[in-house]
């Protein structure tokens, strides 16, 4: 989201000779975004610049006043970020992650959204309920599932078994086999409501005529729904997924709540997180965010292009 | 060929009664239209047509057949909405054939259909565009055009040239009606609130009136050919709506009348009206009325003064401060030396008065429609 913001901020400047209203005008908008370009500054541009600088040195979290330049040895020295397999397996299960995440979570999203856009006197209430998932702190929630999904106290073994439907009970989080998709079961939970929102929005700016258009002309529902409601709501649905996949990117909470130790399910973040602080590798730890970085610099990048060009399409 | 019949239908949303005992029959091939003040009913009235809302009460039939119950797409009407309604993502091409796409016509027909379609409403070097980058007036003809490659048995038209510029309008007007002429069989149902649109598509014109919570009233005001409503309007509200500049009003008491005539006394003159005055009787107060272009200027037993006017080219209205009428009496001049301030005579020729009740109802006019007009109503019979 704060790409986004950073690259709209600066007013575009007009190639041709300017008269002194529009150069004033210019000054003026300049002056109404300096403020929020200098927290941008100080919040993300001065951290972000000192993540990159520790990334070229062998700083230690125990001591920093000690530190050696190094170069590019943290990225791609015999013991770098780049050569670590470690990594790169937090790189894939970071991006299988994603993918799937966001995908179900997409799919689960709109489907709620058209049930939610069918008008009824219950909506209000249910569009509040299905907020709910979304409004408790990712720890809190991951918490939660941890007892529930718990193969020797979890209410959901408890149900599972009373309903027949397994003998033992299942290790969800343990068990190498089912903790991956028990965390994406887990995101999906939380973060579908977000998306069915955000989708819901987009439904409700579809023009009602055009469907009224389409029942007179006896166009079938699956019709309308692909050929109307689809590319109608795509451009949101494409900001929507790009939010969720660059928030996926990241991820680290649940992940480090429920299966922290777990090499099956490490996630970049919490790889970065690992070599910062168990192994005080600020160095080291900042070289492997600052690829973190880098990729989800490399996925805003190519989104925008490809906006870009559909933009131009039209 | 396609009669449409609705039968004492009735319409409410909620609580609120919105449209009452309707009847009406447009026959087919007949160019309907649909005319009354902002918020009457006239666009749930064709939505009630076109099948996007039920009714609370009555029936409507197509063609003989009860559509209560069917819904929009097996009533074989085709829509253009006020707003167009055109489908934003979509070219002009395909705005048109989707509603065309679901039902097995093959590309071949379908694009033979745009094409004829888009000629007519010369869309053609404009179909590979999006609504977007039209004109009001271009996106207008796109949704008629989408409504014409459906070749329904009926056309309903919500306002359709509400958006458009009044050079547009004059023009778009014409080219329905030809639209008309040329589809020959169609039913066309037209709603507006414009009046000159309705008087020169229609050959049925339903007035409707804002129900305002009463129960009991019919929303009907009167159903007729468009002469018929302006030379024998049933009502004062017909008599005001019908027209434009609209028709003046003024009180008189009556001092004789008889089924030949009625002759009342207002401002302390007496005027001699031709309408059918058995049921009132001397002493009672009747509501006159006469059009603008009814008051005979130049001379004449009556005098007013000039107090504003409008000259339109052709013709001038002048506003005269009269003793018969406390608001000021409009009047259609000819002459345009006229000047604020002069005074001006004028007569009131008694076939030309409409005389109305207490309650708003008109007494029957003595004299018929003109010549022409009669003849278009007996053609539109
Ligand atoms: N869905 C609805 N729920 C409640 N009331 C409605 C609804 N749709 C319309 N109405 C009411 O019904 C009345 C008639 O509305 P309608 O749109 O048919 O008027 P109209 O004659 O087409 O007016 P206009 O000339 O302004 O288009 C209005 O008073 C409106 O407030
Ligand atoms: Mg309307």
């Amino acid at each position: 989201m704060t790409s986004q913001t950073l690259t709209a901020a600066p007013p575009v400047r007009a190639p041709s000779v300017q008269s002194s209203l529009q150069r004033s005008r210019q000054r003026m908008a300049w002056l109404l975004v300096a403020p929020a370009l200098l927290v941008l500054l100080a919040i993300a541009g001065w951290p972000l610049l000192r993540t990159i600088w520790f990334s070229l040195t062998d700083a230690q979290l125990g001591d920093l006043t000690q530190m050696q330049f190094v170069g590019l040895d943290n990225y791609i020295g015999e013991n770098g970020v780049l050569r670590d397999a470690e990594w790169w397996s937090a790189v894939a299960n970071t991006l299988q992650f994603s993918v799937i995440s966001v995908t179900l979570e997409t799919v689960l999203g709109l489907s709620v959204a058209l049930l939610l856009n069918t008008p009824s006197r219950a909506r209000t209430l249910l569009r509040a309920a299905v907020l709910v998932p979304w409004a408790i702190p990712t720890i809190v929630s991951a918490k939660m599932w941890s007892w529930m999904l718990n193969d020797q106290y979890g209410v959901i073994n408890v149900m599972l078994q009373g309903l027949g439907l397994i003998d033992t009970p299942l290790a969800f989080i343990a068990d190498p086999d089912l903790s991956f998709f028990t965390i994406i079961l887990v995101d999906v939970w939380k973060t579908t409501p977000f998306m069915a929102l955000l989708m819901l929005a987009a439904l409700q700016m579809v023009p009602t005529d055009c469907y009224e258009a389409a029942r007179v002309d006896g166009v079938p529902r699956w019709r309308v729904f692909t050929h109307i409601t689809l590319p109608l709501i795509l451009p949101a649905v494409l900001v929507a997924m790009v939010f969720r996949a660059l928030d996926a990117l990241r991820v680290f909470d649940l992940i480090y709540v429920m299966t922290s130790n777990s090499r099956l399910t490490k996630s970049m973040s919490v790889y970065v997180r690992e070599q910062l602080v168990d192994f005080q590798q600020v160095g080291f730890g900042s070289a492997s965010a600052t690829v973190l970085f880098l990729i989800i610099v490399l996925f805003t990048v190519a989104y925008m292009a490809f906006t870009r060009r559909r933009m131009q399409g039209v | 060929m396609c009669q449409i019949r609705l039968d004492n239908v009735q319409k409410r949303f909620g609580d609120t009664p919105i449209l009452a005992d309707i009847q009406l029959t447009v026959e087919a091939g007949e160019f309907c239209v649909f005319i009354g003040p902002s918020g009457c009913g006239k666009s749930t009235l064709l939505r009630l047509i076109a099948g996007l809302e039920d009714v609370s009460a009555g029936n409507i039939h197509i063609d003989g057949v009860r559509v209560n119950d069917l819904p929009p797409a097996r009533r074989d009407v085709a829509m253009v909405f006020q707003s167009y309604a055109l489908y934003p993502h979509m070219t002009v091409y395909d705005n048109m054939a989707f509603g065309l796409r679901h039902l097995k016509l093959g590309e071949v027909e379908i694009e033979r259909r745009v094409r004829v379609a888009a000629e007519s409403l010369h869309l053609t070097p404009l179909l590979t565009r999006k609504p977007g980058a039209l004109s009001g007036g271009q996106r207008q003809r796109v949704a008629i055009g989408r409504a014409i490659v459906r070749q329904p048995k009926v056309f309903l038209f919500d306002e359709p040239l509400s958006n458009l510029d009044a050079s547009l309008r004059v023009k778009t007007r014409v080219e329905i009606a030809r639209l008309h002429r040329e589809l020959g069989r169609a039913s066309m149902i037209y709603v507006t609130h414009d009046q000159t649109e309705a008087m020169t598509l229609a050959d049925k014109i339903v007035l409707l009136k804002p129900l305002a919570g009463q129960e009991g009233v019919p929303s009907i005001a009167q159903v007729g050919h468009p002469l018929e409503l302006y030379h024998h309007p049933r009502s004062r509200f017909v008599a005001s709506f019908i027209g434009s500049p609209g028709m003046n009003f003024f009180d008189a008491e009556v001092l004789a009348a008889s089924g030949d005539g009625v002759q009342c006394r207002a401002g302390g003159q007496v005027l001699d009206a031709a309408v059918n005055g058995r049921t009132c009787a001397p002493g009672s107060t009747l509501t006159l009325g006469v059009r603008p272009e009814h008051v005979l200027c130049g001379e004449g037993p009556h005098q007013g003064r000039v107090t504003h006017l409008e000259h339109l080219g052709e013709h001038s209205y002048a506003y005269l401060d009269c003793a018969l009428s406390k608001a000021p009496l409009v009047v259609k001049v000819m002459q345009s030396a006229l000047a604020i301030g002069d005074t001006l005579r004028f007569a009131l020729p008694a076939g030309q008065l409409h005389a109305f009740v207490a309650d708003g109802e008109a007494l029957p006019r003595l004299a018929a429609l003109p010549p022409a007009a009669m003849r278009a109503v007996s053609a539109a019979a």
